[in-house]
């Protein structure tokens, strides 16, 4: 057991101690306060623009100007119209020398026309709220005309009320499918990256040991097994402290982003009601998808004599994971479908899928409790099974590239 | 007593039989040298002896049994395929080699330290070994072979690549790693590095033991011996005698292989017939000589 801490310690220092490590690690915690802090920034970048959403209008009719600017008022708008003194055609050159945005014509005596000129069309979120105001505008005109009474008018515009209902016992009510999509979403996300760079670490570590030989005085000091076991330990532990740091950073960067995002833009994404389990099923999916393809890729690292072959032999484990990732992303939208139930028992799949489905559904606990076991029993057959290739892996050397070697290496393995 | 036994180990690589029935012993305290050609097998026998390959048939015993992990403390080895970790420091590498051997850590910083000196490289404890020159690289990987006290030390050719100076300083260190009680296996590509440290040697020849004894039995049960005679005269029609197997022109004179003592008296007087002989020696074969014999072609 000594030894076994040994090397776990020396894989979680060294690797934590690396500038890519900690590069990385503050580059993403950076980011999360300039995400939190998004919206407050581009809101002080506007500060400086107030002034220039004003728009110019050429009215010909010179009656809708007033009451545009009302419709606009009442609709939250941002936008100050301004009749203009000058013509259409001068606004156009301005408009093309870049002097002015774009601005606005309004013709018409009975039904409304109008014009948005712009320089290009990226200022359509203007033009579609000077559109839906131009709506109201002309709706109102019309009602008038056709004398409706107030009452008529609302009921004219009463909404339709509809309400989803799911009569599938697991499915969640519309409104916290929709809450528990966008968290579920960005946890799948962490799990698909972190089930990716951990166990790519691990190879790196195993062929980084292999090709600088200093792999034979290892296994002539520690079993392989136990050395395999021990690096895979000390740099998911490392994994597990970096997520720590990153979930420390998020949740300090909402807290201290001053603009209320629990309620804001986050709150579509279901930050607002944060279920414990998500977040519980979210750790222990990402271990257990971890200890899965740490395994597999210290399979394949022990197998290769230069760092070079490293990523041509984890192909095959990148496919895996990107196949897994494609059902969880599309089965985001339909977490019902046959397909999704299947893979989330396939244990190269379920550390994503499985998530999904609990994270989206209201499952009965068996079914995750199953699907994990299926895990830890695969984790099982391949640490063992992994544990002779590497045995005979690390004393094999030579242009190792593909998986037939896994056959050569278990046979040295074997008559060690 | 003895400690390392190897019992009529073969080990075979698919058809391919890279060590064939080989039986020694090593007794404590002992230095043995491994002679062979490359591909003869030694790193195979080591590796089995390491216990990091099984025999296909035999054993390897040490101390009556198999090596496990748990002698892990007792055994040090340098393999023939040098390795250190490239970028990490010296000082934190072998302390780290020693502490896989569960060597305490003090114990270790302050072994390592003493052993930089030693060595007189005490100024790179701090320095990554990919910026060390090669024989310094190889000083660090003897240090971490025997930093933790082995009782044991497999080392595999520990000289190649050296200059002779730190040749020297590493055959010093060695012997005296053996005066303190280690028993010491070794290779070498070196006949003279064998003959100078060993008591017991064995030369290795396509996986079969060919040679296996002390050094000096080893001599002796050759049988043959090598007559060098310096003369003025022209003696290279003495090797016509009845009794010369080789002979060996030299500058003024020459030396002649013989299978019996009394063969050399005979060359000294017809050597005298010939004219006045200024050096006569009767001398023991060299390794070189035997391996030769034994093995066929020149030790590469």
């Amino acid at each position: 057991m000594y030894s076994f801490w040994i090397i776990f310690k020396q894989a979680f220092k060294t690797k934590a101690m690396t500038k890519s490590f900690m590069i990385t690690t503050l580059v993403v915690v950076a980011s999360f306060f300039l995400l939190a802090n998004l919206p407050s920034i581009i809101e002080s970048f506007d500060g400086d623009d107030g002034s220039q959403q004003t728009l110019q209008v050429v009215d010909e009719t010179g009656q809708y100007t007033e009451a545009l600017q009302a419709q606009l008022d009442q609709q939250d708008s941002a936008i100050q119209l301004e009749a203009s003194a000058l013509s259409e055609e001068q606004l156009r050159a301005d408009v093309e020398a870049g002097e002015m945005d774009a601005f606005l014509v309004i013709e018409g005596d009975d039904g409304i026309t109008a014009r948005y000129v712009a320089e290009s069309a990226t200022e359509s979120a203007q033009a579609a709220e000077l559109e839906n105001a131009l709506q109201s505008l002309q709706t109102a005109r019309v009602a008038e005309q056709l004398e409706l009474e107030e009452t008529e008018l609302a009921q004219l515009f009463a909404p339709v009320e509809m309400e989803r209902e799911a009569l599938a016992e697991s499915s969640k009510s519309q409104e916290e499918l929709s809450q528990a999509r966008g968290l579920v979403y960005i946890l799948i996300m962490v799990i698909y990256i972190a089930v990716i760079y951990y166990p790519n670490m691990i190879a790196m570590e195993v062929a980084n040991e292999k090709s600088s030989r200093v792999m034979e005085i290892l296994i002539s000091s520690v079993s392989p097994v136990k050395h395999m076991f021990a690096k895979i330990a000390g740099i998911g532990s490392l994994g597990i402290l970096q997520m720590m740091i990153f979930a420390l950073a998020g949740y300090l960067a909402i807290q201290s982003s001053g603009s209320d995002l629990t309620e804001g833009v986050f709150s579509v994404m279901g930050f607002s009601e944060v279920k414990f389990s998500t977040f519980f099923y979210a750790i222990l999916f990402f271990l257990l998808g971890y200890f899965l393809y740490a395994v597999l890729a210290a399979l394949l690292g022990s197998l290769v004599s230069r760092t070079e072959d490293v990523q041509q032999l984890m192909l095959p484990m990148m496919i895996l994971i990107i196949i897994a990732s494609f059902i969880a992303f599309s089965g985001i939208s339909m977490p019902e479908a046959g397909y999704v139930t299947i893979a989330s028992y396939i244990p190269f799949f379920a550390p994503l899928v499985m998530f999904l489905r609990v994270g989206l559904l209201d499952i009965p606990l068996w079914e995750p409790l199953l699907s994990i076991a299926i895990m830890l029993m695969t984790i099982g057959i391949l640490g063992w099974f992994g544990a002779r290739v590497y045995r005979g892996g690390v004393l094999m050397y030579g242009s190792s590239q593909s998986l037939k070697d896994i056959r050569r290496a278990i046979k040295l393995g074997n008559e060690k | 007593m003895m400690t390392l036994s190897i019992r009529n180990a073969t080990k075979q690589f698919g058809d391919f039989t890279a060590v064939d029935d080989i039986s020694l012993d090593v007794a404590e305290g002992q230095m043995h040298g491994f002679l062979g050609a490359n591909g003869a097998g030694k790193t195979t026998t080591f590796r089995m002896a390491l216990g990091l390959l099984t025999p296909t048939q035999g054993e390897v015993l040490w101390q009556g049994r198999r090596i496990s992990y748990a002698d892990s403390p007792d055994i040090g080895y340098l393999p023939e395929e040098r390795g250190l970790y490239p970028k990490m420091k010296v000082q934190d590498q072998l302390v780290y080699l020693a502490r896989l051997r569960r060597m305490d850590k003090k114990q270790a910083e302050q072994g390592a330290k003493d052993w930089l000196e030693r060595f007189e490289v005490p100024h790179y404890a701090n320095k990554k070994v990919e910026e060390l020159s090669k024989g310094n690289q190889q000083k660090i990987q003897l240090i971490a072979s025997l930093l933790h006290n082995p009782k044991l030390l497999i080392l595999d050719e520990p000289f190649s690549g050296l200059d002779p100076v730190n040749v020297e300083m590493l055959k010093k260190a060695i012997l005296d790693f053996q005066r303190q009680g280690a028993t010491i296996v070794f290779s070498s590509h070196r006949m003279d590095h064998v003959e100078e440290l060993c008591d017991d040697m064995s030369i290795l020849d396509k996986g079969k033991l060919v040679v296996h004894g002390s050094i000096r039995e080893v001599k002796r049960t050759f049988g043959k011996q090598n007559v060098r005679i310096h003369s003025d005269a022209d003696i290279t029609a003495l090797s016509e005698l009845p009794g010369v197997e080789k002979f060996t022109p030299q500058r003024s004179g020459g030396v002649f292989r013989i299978a019996d003592e009394a063969v050399g008296q005979n060359l000294l007087a017809r050597a005298l017939e010939l004219g006045p002989v200024r050096q006569f020696a009767l001398e023991e074969p060299s390794l070189e000589e035997i391996f030769i014999e034994k093995v066929g072609r020149a030790h590469v």
